[in-house]
């Protein structure tokens, strides 16, 4: 008996997995792989399937090629402006709102006065949903009870803030940008704590001037806030929805990719088809930025 | 642990999981006890709530023994839900509407044919029977009220300015540019929601082409580029000026409050939009005139008004039971009645009743007038999202309207967009 325990402790510990622990591991790995592919990658899939086909959500699905797609680019008005806004909203977010972030929170790691009020004033919106601030938005920018014009006295020929399409998607893209700046300000200020102050001191002794010392030797330490802030900042722009969905079910100049795929697919009558080629469409661009983020990221890694 | 615990385990969250959902198809039981009626509810706003409340419980009350069971769902939630609503598990009865909206589930399969109660219903215009027949010519809605649409103003507003009805478009834009002198915004207006402009371009059509080209064109069969439709939007840009403008961007609470507080003269409203926003006091200041004739070919013969009502979902398990579907035809037949429809109207004034054996004389100055607006009328239609593809009015119409009120001159390149986009949806079956 005792010889045979010893045989089987000796083979344990060679072994290392007992066939129960790769059970027990096969298990814990399979119900998150499986979740995974269930609840992630088995809609995507779906979704590129059913962007080849036609079908109502009643009745029979029918294949029929690329039509959804060709009929995407060619036949319908909103798609076009639609992708151009998502473009816009990034490029917005990414070169106004998140510069204007990091400069707000310069700004206040220097310590100016009244600074703790500044942080908590600008970090308030980013407490609230972008529905929230699309609701807001109306309360400002409506144009016969709207805020703005009352401060502004425009009321013999109002500017219709909301409802004129070419001006209506900056008015969000503001309110918008009011939100992130906030986001982008304060993931800034914690980056700021955590500079070493005697890499900042050693640049002083050396002669190194205020901007000399942010862009040369403060900003290049800021590297991993950068990336978390320019995640972050894609991920708001192609997933942007609420706000132009609260404000006017992002119609009449407040497209966006989102809104589209939506607009198809809930309700009755569903073009589930077509509205599964915007997402799909939507789904491409997104892997376009990851991938090249990635790419970039490794790349880095190994330059290191 | 150990495998078999966790492995039983997992069995067990997995019970724990499918369970609940299993013991509550049980529950249920698949016929249900023949006198309880499940109701699938979209009338989440307070006034209808109470007013469909006291309908059920005046009908629970003379019914010997038989229960409604009010299932309310949020009435966004419940239009964009609808598809699955009723090839899910739904309730046996449930609110719905008139027209195509309804003929293109009754095509699908999912809604029980009534034409044997039908034929007891009484007090309901060949009009109606048509907006509440499939395209099989039977019978699936049991219709309830309506509300008609028309041209809203106030009476005192009129009077102190002396403006008169107008009866024909010249008058009417005649009567816009007085208004217009007087400083007041002629025509309150909006489609910031993107379907309050729907009701103008009906008009117009109808009164431009009939009702049958209405018809027509709203199934996919007439042309958006035929010269008829262009007529419509050349008609409509004559009356753009007198619009409030920035319409795209006012919701249809901010246009009916500026007819309220006299800064509009006259809106195209559907009688409980107005109706809502006019507070008690000044309810029967509020007026209406029929939209005005633009070819006296088709006068004013066509009146829009959307119908809500009844039906039965096939897919639903306890209708299966004989006993539970004749408690729910029970109730339908009993909410065809005009009793029943008073009861509902006496707490929601600002719809009128569809059969003519409902009792008018407890009826406010404006209802009168509405149900002879609708009694009159040769044809009812249906609004233009009601009487089209969803997927066609929602994805293309409410787009194009809203583009053309902010850039009314290209009307060519409009109608070409729609034509070329209806083309594809009406294609896709």
């Amino acid at each position: 008996m005792s010889f045979l325990s010893a045989r089987r402790t000796g083979r344990r510990v060679s072994r290392r997995f007992t066939g129960r622990d790769l059970a027990v591991l096969g298990v814990l790995l399979g119900i998150p792989v499986l979740l995974d592919i269930a609840i992630v990658w088995g809609p995507t899939l779906a979704s590129v399937v059913l962007s080849f086909t036609s079908w109502d959500g009643i009745g029979d699905i029918t294949w029929v090629g690329t039509r959804n797609y060709e009929n995407l680019f060619t036949n319908y008005p909103q798609f076009w402006p639609a992708a151009r806004h998502n473009l816009l909203w990034l490029a917005f977010l990414g070169m106004v709102a998140a510069p204007f972030g990091l400069l707000l929170a310069v700004l206040i790691d220097r310590g100016a006065r009244f600074s703790r009020f500044y942080q908590s004033t600008l970090y308030m919106p980013v407490v609230l949903s972008l529905a929230v601030v699309g609701f807001i938005a109306q309360l400002v920018f409506s144009r016969d009870q709207g805020a703005l014009n009352a401060v502004i006295g425009d009321t013999d020929s109002p500017t219709d803030w909301l409802g004129d399409p070419d001006l209506n998607i900056w008015m969000v893209l503001l309110a918008a940008a009011w939100r992130h700046t906030g986001y982008v300000m304060i993931l800034y200020l914690a980056g700021l704590k955590a500079v070493d102050p005697s890499l900042k001191e050693a640049a002083a002794i050396d002669g190194a001037g205020e901007a000399q010392t942010f862009f040369r030797i403060v900003f290049p330490t800021l590297r991993p806030v950068n990336v978390i802030v320019g995640v972050i900042t894609v991920i708001e722009s192609l997933r942007a929805f609420d706000i132009v969905y609260a404000v006017n079910h992002g119609r009449n100049g407040l497209e966006l990719l989102s809104v589209l795929v939506t607009d198809n697919i809930i309700g009755e009558a569903s073009r589930i088809g077509f509205g599964s080629a915007i997402a799909v469409v939507l789904l491409a661009v997104s892997l376009g930025f990851v991938v090249t983020y990635l790419v970039q990221e490794l790349r880095g890694e190994k330059n290191r | 642990m150990s495998r078999r615990s966790l492995l039983r385990g997992t069995a067990v969250g997995a019970g724990a999981v499918t369970l609940p959902s299993l013991l509550a198809a049980c529950g249920s039981g698949p016929g249900g006890d023949g006198k309880t009626i499940t109701m699938g509810s979209n009338s989440s706003d307070p006034v209808p709530k109470k007013a469909f409340a006291d309908a059920f419980s005046a009908y629970e009350a003379q019914s010997g023994g038989r229960k409604v069971e009010v299932n309310t769902v949020d009435h966004n939630t419940f239009q964009e839900n609808i598809n699955r609503y009723l090839q899910g598990k739904p309730d046996d009865v449930f609110m719905w509407f008139a027209g195509y909206r309804m003929q293109f589930f009754a095509e699908k399969g999912l809604l029980y044919d009534i034409s044997d109660n039908w034929q007891e219903y009484k007090g309901f215009s060949a009009a109606l029977k048509a907006q509440s027949s499939g395209s099989d010519g039977k019978q699936y809605l049991t219709p309830y009220y309506y509300y008609p649409w028309a041209v809203f103003h106030r009476k005192s507003l009129f009077a102190d300015r002396g403006y008169q009805a107008p009866k024909t478009l010249d008058e009417y834009v005649a009567l816009a540019k007085q208004m217009k002198k007087d400083k007041l915004d002629p025509i309150a207006f909006c489609d910031k929601d993107g379907w309050p402009a729907m009701g103008t371009f009906d008009y117009i059509n109808m009164r431009t082409n009939g009702y049958e080209f209405h018809k027509s064109l709203m199934a996919g069969e007439a042309a958006w580029t035929d010269k008829r439709v262009r007529e419509v939007f050349d008609t409509w840009r004559r009356l753009l000026p007198y619009c409030q403008q920035g319409a795209n961007g006012r919701t249809w609470q901010e246009a009916a409050t500026s007819l309220q507080k006299k800064e509009a003269g006259m809106a195209v409203f559907g009688l409980p939009h107005p109706g809502q926003q006019f507070p008690e006091g000044e309810q029967s200041d509020l007026d209406f005139f029929p939209f005005p004739v633009i070819n006296p070919e088709h006068g004013q013969d066509a009146v829009e008004a959307p119908i809500d009502g009844f039906l039965l979902a096939k897919k639903s398990k306890s209708l299966k039971n004989d006993k539970t579907l004749e408690s729910a035809k029970d109730l339908l037949k009993w909410l065809a009645t005009g009793k029943a429809e008073d009861i509902y109207l006496k707490s929601d004034p600002n719809n009128i009743a569809v059969s003519d054996q409902a009792d008018i004389s407890a009826y406010t100055p404006i209802q009168k007038k509405a149900v002879e607006l609708v009694s009159g009328a040769k044809q009812i239609s249906q609004f233009l999202d009601r009487d089209t593809r969803p997927d066609f009015s929602s994805t293309v119409m409410i787009p194009a309207i809203q583009k053309f009120i902010s850039n009314p001159n290209d009307v060519d390149g409009l109608v070409n967009d729609i034509e070329r986009q209806k083309k594809t949806i009406f294609a896709a079956d």
